[in-house]
């Protein structure tokens, strides 16, 4: 069976590296893996989606409405935005983190602030935290995308795999230790 | 060995397996990184070109002296070298010659959606079409072998799925054929109507081997399954096929794409019950189909706008509802790209947006963006060089119907050398009293940074000469009294330049200085550096919020300031009227 899942977020924080410490692992643990990715353009704040779909063999990199098995939303508006892509009974993983974007940054729009209570009176399985905090709680900041990726490889069951190692073949020595705990502790949240 | 890439990746590592040792390309989404990964490759020789024909020159230069060569681009670059593409058409390859094209579907990052195929039958030209990352590099290998053996330039087409999209490739070994000899032959290379009569004959007679190539090439294949449905399709629409139809339909998936195989697809159309042709865009494949009398459907049901995908082909020929899936009711805001927090080409729109007489055509860059609000400075954007070439056109326009407008053109750095030059020339030429506004932030930051002429330095790291743009302005002949360069973070002296300007009655040129904010230098040596608002100086008029700074934000009733996104350009500081905007940090210049 072919599993499909989607990182969406704000360019700048760090969804291009989870998605290929993700890919990398599930290649290295046999899996076809098709990935692909729209990375608006250069200017910061733009939003961004990768789209990963792994299994025995996988066709289209592609993910329908109402296909996704797994949402990450890096962002609050990001996984309303995207919602109508999860599958129905599908795991949405919410970061508790807001980035304005410039017409609410200059008063023409406004940013709701009750997004995370409409998803979960409508999404079964919505987990929300604020991966930041965590990541800050762990020593440093920049690590709450391998907090969020923790949290996916939980709602995907595929916490027993040897995410250490794939950790430590894809990313410099000085980054093993905070991202492999990062790991863990985003696998205690969902 | 097995390695997860993308197939702009996959293209350069075939590149490299097939023993191309030249390769020239201007940078362009989604083609970027394929020359980014061949400049990796020791054994290739690889340059940012100053645009898409020079670089399909230099690489026909490469292939005439022998060596196998590449050349890569966006769907729109090969607008710009349509002319070298078509003569090295008759020309032929000594070393083999591959062009790739990555077009644009859906328009991700695009002025437009052309589907590039057709120049293949426009060019006569042999065609391939890879529809993932293993393709990609197997079949840029097939690719210069074809074009040595059958002497032709080879066109690689690609599309934003493929180029984008990453998926599981076997490695092989580089392939050593070193630079044949040249042989000077000038009936072969030296196209004057004499040499090319003959080679046109040449070229028709080509066509006709590759396409008995194209018949029994394993390019081209078909995998039988149930043969009530029968599918003709290429390129990433193959993968969409098979993920809808999977084993309940045969396909003749089409890799080898022009000219195109009419015995296999007439033998393939025989024994199906019902022929569907599925590709994205253009009716590319479905006209040629028609045109052998063989019933298909196709655009009738599958549309020609925009990018292809597995559910539409599900709800087009199967007929399928939507899934079942969540919506929720929140007003959700639109996320449009913005320039940067301290982007460099801020300073130089504000000034403007205060004339609203100004017309001003745009070029596509970062500073596209100016037509944005708050700035809303931007009036027209055609293509690369536009911004200067069309302000002529709009002032001489303007002039026959005694309109009074003030036309300023825009352009960055790198569109000035990619092609604004020669609209600058034909603005002195014909005393054309426009403004040629050259943003200089030393890069060619929209594609996602890379060196230019300008930077002094290349695409393999090297330092070269910087090109100097003020030398370039002087000598196409604008008076030194008519030229202005300005630190476009010091506003007084942007408008003092825009003013100046906008009373010139000759040809005029301002040249912004000041890097991209998001490159490494700038990012470290301003990294300290913020500014705050002064909560009881602050009147709240808002007029800050007009620079269009996504640092900058009115919430809860107070203009707040994000000091993690502010780089201290100092644009907000110096626009606010109750000096209410104040530095903190480190300012050590
Ligand atoms: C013919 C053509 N080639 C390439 C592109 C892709 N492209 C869009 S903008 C751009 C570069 C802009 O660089 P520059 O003029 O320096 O402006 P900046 O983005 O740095 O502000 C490129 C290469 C294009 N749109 N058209
Ligand atoms: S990437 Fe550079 S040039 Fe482009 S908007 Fe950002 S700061 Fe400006
Ligand atoms: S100084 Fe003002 S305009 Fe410049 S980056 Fe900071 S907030 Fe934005």
């Amino acid at each position: 069976m072919t599993k499909s899942l989607l990182f969406v977020g704000v360019g700048g924080q760090g969804i291009i590296l989870a998605s290929k410490i993700l890919t990398e692992g599930l290649v290295k643990f046999g899996f076809d893996v098709k990935m692909s990715e729209v990375h608006g353009m250069a200017q910061r704040g733009g939003s961004v989606t990768t789209q990963v779909r792994f299994g025995e063999k996988v066709y289209s990199p592609l993910i329908g409405e109402g296909e996704a098995d797994v949402i990450v939303a890096f962002e609050k508006v990001e996984a309303a935005r995207w919602v109508k892509y999860l599958k129905k009974g599908g795991t949405l993983v919410v970061n508790d983190y807001e980035i304005y974007p410039q017409s609410v940054l200059v008063g023409q729009e406004v940013y709701p602030d009750d997004v995370i209570q409409k998803l979960k009176e409508k999404v079964e399985n919505v987990v929300v935290f604020n991966a930041a905090e965590v990541a800050e709680k762990l020593g440093n900041i920049k690590a709450q995308n391998m907090v969020l990726l923790g949290a996916l490889i939980k709602a995907l069951g595929i916490e027993n795999l040897d995410w250490e190692s794939v950790i430590k073949e894809n990313l410099p020595e000085k980054m093993h230790e905070l991202n492999i705990r990062a790991i863990k502790e985003g696998m205690k949240l969902s | 060995m097995r390695k997860i890439m993308t197939g702009n990746e996959a293209i350069a590592r075939g590149a490299y397996e097939a023993g191309c040792t030249v390769a020239a390309a201007y940078p362009g989404t989604p083609s970027t990184e394929i020359l980014e990964n061949i400049a990796q490759y020791e054994e290739i020789y690889a340059e940012w070109a100053p645009n898409e024909k020079v670089a399909v020159e230099v690489a026909a230069g490469a292939s005439i002296a022998g060596a196998r060569s590449l050349s890569a681009m966006k769907h729109v670059g090969l607008n710009v070298a349509a002319d070298p593409l078509f003569t090295m058409a008759y020309e032929g390859v000594n070393g083999g010659f591959v062009i790739v094209t990555a077009d644009d579907p859906g328009m991700h990052s695009s002025q437009n959606e052309q589907d590039n195929r057709l120049y293949a039958q426009h060019a006569k030209v042999a065609m391939i079409e890879p529809s993932d990352s293993q393709e990609c590099k197997d079949f840029i290998k097939l690719a210069f072998e074809i074009s040595e053996k059958f002497d032709t330039l080879v066109l690689f087409r690609i599309t934003t799925r493929i180029a984008h999209s990453k998926s599981i490739v076997e490695l092989g070994e580089r392939q050593e054929v070193g630079v044949k000899e040249y042989k000077k032959d000038v009936k072969k290379y030296v196209m004057i109507p004499a040499h090319a009569r003959v080679k046109h004959v040449e070229v028709e007679e080509r066509l006709k081997r590759l396409q008995e190539y194209s018949n029994t090439t394993p390019l081209n294949r078909i995998e039988w399954g149930d043969t009530k449905i029968g599918i003709i399709t290429s390129g990433v629409s193959y993968q969409y096929a098979k993920e809808v139809f999977g084993d309940n339909a045969s396909y003749l998936k089409l890799g080898f794409t022009f000219p195109l195989p009419d015995k296999l697809i007439k033998e393939f159309a025989s024994k199906v019950d019902k022929l569907y042709i599925i590709e994205e865009n253009e009716p590319y494949i479905e006209t040629f189909v028609k045109a052998l009398g063989i019933n298909c459907i196709g655009k009738e049901l599958i549309p020609i706008c925009g990018e292809l995908n597995p559910d539409i082909i599900r709800r087009a020929l199967l007929g399928e509802k939507e899934r079942e899936t969540y919506s929720v009711e929140v007003k959700v805001p639109n996320r449009p790209p913005v320039l940067c927090p301290g982007c460099p080409h801020r300073g130089i729109f504000y000034a403007m947006s205060k004339y609203k007489d100004i017309i001003a055509t745009g070029d596509i860059g970062c500073y596209t963006l100016g037509m944005m609000p708050p700035l809303n400075v931007t009036d027209t954007v055609i293509d690369m060089g536009a911004g200067i070439s069309a302000a002529i056109g709009f002032e001489k326009a303007a002039m026959m119907a005694k309109r009074k407008n003030k036309i300023f053109g825009i352009v960055g750095d790198s569109t000035f050398f990619h092609s604004g030059i020669t609209g600058l020339i034909d603005a002195v030429y014909n005393n054309s009293p426009i403004v040629a506004v050259i943003l200089d932030n030393s890069i060619t930051a929209m594609t996602g940074h890379q060196e230019n002429p300008g930077t002094g330095k290349t695409l393999k790291g090297d330092i070269s000469p910087v090109i100097d743009i003020k030398g370039i302005v002087k000598a196409c002949g604008v008076k030194e009294e008519n030229i202005r360069v300005v630190d476009p973070y010091k506003l007084d002296e942007t408008e003092k330049a825009v003013k100046d300007a906008y009373n010139a009655t000759e040809p005029f040129v301002i040249i912004t200085k000041q890097p991209c904010a998001l490159l490494k230098d700038v990012l470290k040596k301003r990294a300290g550096r913020y500014v705050k608002v002064n909560e009881e100086k602050c009147k709240k008029c808002k007029v800050c919020l007009k620079v269009g700074c996504p640092a900058v934000a009115f919430k809860n009733s107070n203009i707040v300031i994000d000091k993690d996104m502010c780089n201290g350009c100092t644009v907000c500081l110096q626009v606010c009227p109750f000096n209410a905007i104040e530095k903190v940090g480190e300012w050590n210049d």
